[in-house]
C-alpha cells in the first residue's frame, strides 16, 4: 500500500504557517500576561499575609515532629502499643462525641425546616410576589454568608455557653445554604402539574403541595443528607467557642499540650465522619438508586 | 359519541395488585422513618437542654445585642480592619494557590487511569479522605503551635485542608476525562509524561482552573473564620470585638465580610466564565 502525503505550493504555505504562528503567539502572549498577573496578586498577598519562609524552614521539623510527639504516650511508648492508656478518656469522649453528632442532627434538621418553608417563597416560579422573593433571598443569602461559627459566637453570650447555641448556629447557617439549594431545585421542577392543579381551583399551598412537592421532595433529603455530613464537621469544631461537643476537649488539649490525647480525639472524630460519610452514601443510594450518587 | 366505561373495581385490583395491596411493610415505610427522625429529634432537644425559659432568654438577649448593633461604626479602627481584610484575602489566594500547586502532582496518583495500581492509589485516597476529615479550624490550631500566632498559620491552615479536598476533586476530574486522546498520544510514539501532558493536562486544566477558583471564592469564608483561633485576618478582629462586646463594631465587621464576600464572588464568577464558558459557570 503507497502512502502519498499532498504538500501544499510553497507560497500558500508559508501564508498558512504565519497564520498559525501569529495564533500561536498570541495564545502564548495572553498565557504569559495572565502568569505575571497572578504572580504578583500573589506576591501582594505573600507579603500581605506576613509570609516568613524562614520561619517556615526553621520550623518546619516542627510540624513534622509535632505528629511524632502526639503519636506518643507519656513514658515514650508509641500510642498503639497500649491502647488502653492512650484511649483512656474513651467513655467521655464517645460521649461527646454522639453530643457532637446530635448537636449536627438537630441541627440540620431544624435548619431543613426553615429552609423548607421559606424556599417556596424564594423560587422564582413559584414565588407569591416580587418583594417577597427579594427579602427571603437576601435573609437567605445573609444566614449563608456569615460562618457558622460567628452566629456560635454571638449565641453562646446570648444563650449562655453550651450546646443551645452550636444547635442554633448550625440551624441557621443550614438554612441560609439548604434555602438556596431547595429554591434552586424548585426552580427546575417542571410547572405543567401546577398549572393542572391550579385549573382545579387550588390555592396557592395546595399547589405546593400536590404539583411541586412530589418533584423535588428527592432533590432535598439528597442536599439534606450532604448537609448533614458537612455539619458534622462543623459540629467537631463548635466546641473551639465554647458551643459544645467534642471541639472543647479538643482545643484544651492541643492548647495545654496533651500531645497523646490529641491523636486520640482526633483519631476518633475522623473515624466518626468516615463513619457518617460511609452511612449516608448508603442511604442515599437506597433512597435515589446508584446513579444518583456522585 | 364515546362513552367511557365506568371503571370496575374488582378488575382494576386484580390487574394492579401492587397499587392495590401494598404489602404492610412498604406502606409503613415511610411514616415509620419519619416517626423514628421525629424521635430522635425531641431526644436531641431534651438531652442538649433546650429549655423554654432558656430559650425565651436568650432570645430577648440576641435582640438586645441586634438592637446595641445598628447602626454600625467601626469607631476610630477602620484602617485596622481594613488591613484586617486583606490579609484574610491574602491567606485565602496564597493557601489556596499553595494547596493546588501540591495537591495536582499527588492527584496524578490517586487516578485510576493514569495509576492502574490499586496498591499505590488506595494510601494516597486514604490520606485524602483522612486530612478533609480534620476541619481547617483544627489545622490552624496546629500550625499556630509550629510556626506561631498570626496569618502565616492561618496560610498553611488553608493549604493543608485544602490539599485534601483539592486531591479528591482533581483526581475525580482527571478520572472522567476522555481515554482517547491519550490512546492519541501513545499511538504516536509518546511516553507516560508525554500521555499525561498532551493526552490529559488539555483535558482537565479549564475545570480544575474553575475547582480552583472556587475554593479561592470559598476560602474567603474559611480565612475569616480561622482567625478566631488566632490565626490572622479579620476573623481576630471580629472575636475580639465579640468578647469585648463591641456590637457596632461588630456588626460592621459582619458587614465587612458579606459585601467582601460578595466581591470575589462576582469576581470569580467573571474569571470562571473566561476560563471555562458559560455553561459550566452555572
Amino acid at each position: 500500500m503507497s502512502l502519498a502525503v499532498s504538500i501544499l505550493p510553497s507560497q500558500q504555505l508559508a501564508a498558512l504557517n504565519e497564520a498559525y504562528g501569529r495564533a500561536v503567539a498570541r495564545r502564548r502572549l495572553r498565557f504569559a500576561i495572565s502568569a505575571v498577573v497572578f504572580l504578583a496578586v500573589l506576591l501582594v498577598a505573600a507579603i500581605g499575609a506576613e509570609v516568613n519562609l524562614t520561619t517556615l524552614f526553621t520550623y518546619f521539623g516542627n510540624f513534622v515532629s509535632y505528629f511524632d510527639r502526639i503519636l506518643t504516650l507519656d513514658d515514650g511508648q508509641r500510642v498503639w502499643t497500649n491502647v488502653p492508656e492512650w484511649l483512656w478518656g474513651f467513655k467521655k469522649w464517645i460521649r461527646l462525641l454522639g453530643e457532637t453528632l446530635l448537636i449536627s442532627y438537630v441541627g440540620t434538621l431544624a435548619g431543613m425546616l426553615v429552609a423548607f418553608c421559606l424556599n417556596f417563597l424564594a423560587a422564582e416560579n413559584t414565588s407569591p410576589a416580587p418583594w417577597v422573593r427579594f427579602t427571603v433571598r437576601r435573609l437567605l443569602e445573609f444566614a449563608r454568608t456569615v460562618p457558622g461559627i460567628v452566629f456560635a459566637l454571638i449565641f453562646v453570650i446570648a444563650f449562655g455557653l453550651g450546646p443551645v447555641a452550636g444547635v442554633l448556629a448550625i440551624a441557621l447557617h443550614s438554612s441560609g445554604a439548604l434555602g438556596k439549594l431547595f429554591s434552586e431545585v424548585v426552580e427546575n421542577a417542571d410547572m405543567k402539574p401546577v398549572e393542572g392543579i391550579r385549573a382545579t381551583g387550588a390555592s396557592w399551598l395546595s399547589c405546593m403541595r400536590f404539583a411541586v412537592l412530589p418533584q423535588v421532595i428527592a432533590g432535598f433529603s439528597s442536599y439534606t443528607l450532604l448537609r448533614f455530613e458537612i455539619n458534622v464537621r462543623e459540629a467537631s469544631v463548635m466546641g473551639f467557642v465554647g458551643a459544645g461537643g467534642i471541639g472543647q476537649e479538643l482545643v484544651v488539649a492541643i492548647r495545654k499540650f496533651y500531645y497523646s490525647d490529641v491523636s486520640a480525639i482526633l483519631v476518633m472524630i475522623v473515624v466518626t465522619v468516615f463513619l457518617i460519610d460511609i452511612g449516608t452514601g448508603w442511604l442515599r443510594s437506597r433512597l435515589f438508586g446508584v446513579e444518583a450518587r456522585t | 359519541m364515546s362513552r367511557v366505561d365506568k371503571p370496575d373495581p374488582e378488575q382494576l385490583r386484580k390487574r394492579y395488585p401492587d397499587i392495590f395491596d401494598r404489602p404492610m411493610s412498604a406502606r409503613l415505610a415511610t411514616p415509620a422513618v419519619l416517626l423514628l427522625a421525629l424521635a430522635v429529634f425531641i431526644f436531641g432537644v431534651v438531652d442538649l437542654d433546650f429549655s423554654p425559659a432558656r430559650l425565651l432568654s436568650g432570645l430577648s438577649q440576641l435582640g438586645w445585642i441586634a438592637h446595641l448593633m445598628l447602626p454600625p461604626d467601626p469607631g476610630s479602627s477602620l484602617p485596622i480592619y481594613l488591613r484586617a481584610l486583606s490579609e484574610t484575602l491574602s491567606i485565602a489566594v496564597l493557601g489556596t494557590t499553595l494547596a493546588a500547586c501540591a495537591a495536582f502532582p499527588v492527584s496524578l496518583l490517586a487516578a485510576r487511569n493514569v495509576i492502574p495500581s490499586a496498591i499505590v492509589r488506595f494510601p494516597v485516597r486514604r490520606l485524602f479522605d483522612t486530612i478533609r476529615g480534620v476541619d481547617t479550624l483544627i489545622w490552624a490550631l496546629v500550625w499556630i503551635n509550629v510556626v506561631g500566632l498570626g496569618p502565616f498559620a492561618g496560610v498553611l491552615a488553608i493549604a493543608v485542608s485544602d490539599f485534601g479536598a483539592l486531591g479528591k476533586l482533581f483526581s475525580e476530574a482527571m478520572e472522567s476525562a476522555d481515554r482517547k486522546q491519550v490512546e492519541g498520544v501513545r499511538a504516536a510514539g509518546g511516553n507516560a509524561l508525554h500521555e499525561i501532558r498532551f493526552g490529559l493536562l488539555p483535558q482537565v486544566l479549564p475545570v480544575i482552573a474553575g475547582q480552583v477558583l472556587y475554593f479561592i471564592e470559598s476560602n474567603t469564608r474559611s480565612a475569616t473564620i480561622i482567625g478566631i483561633v488566632g490565626a490572622g485576618g479579620i476573623g481576630l478582629q471580629l472575636a475580639e470585638q465579640i468578647r469585648v462586646l463591641e456590637w457596632q463594631k461588630v456588626s460592621f465587621l459582619i458587614l465587612m465580610i458579606l459585601v467582601a464576600v460578595a466581591a470575589i464572588d462576582w469576581i470569580s464568577g467573571k474569571l470562571r466564565f473566561a476560563i471555562i464558558g458559560r455553561r459550566a459557570v452555572a
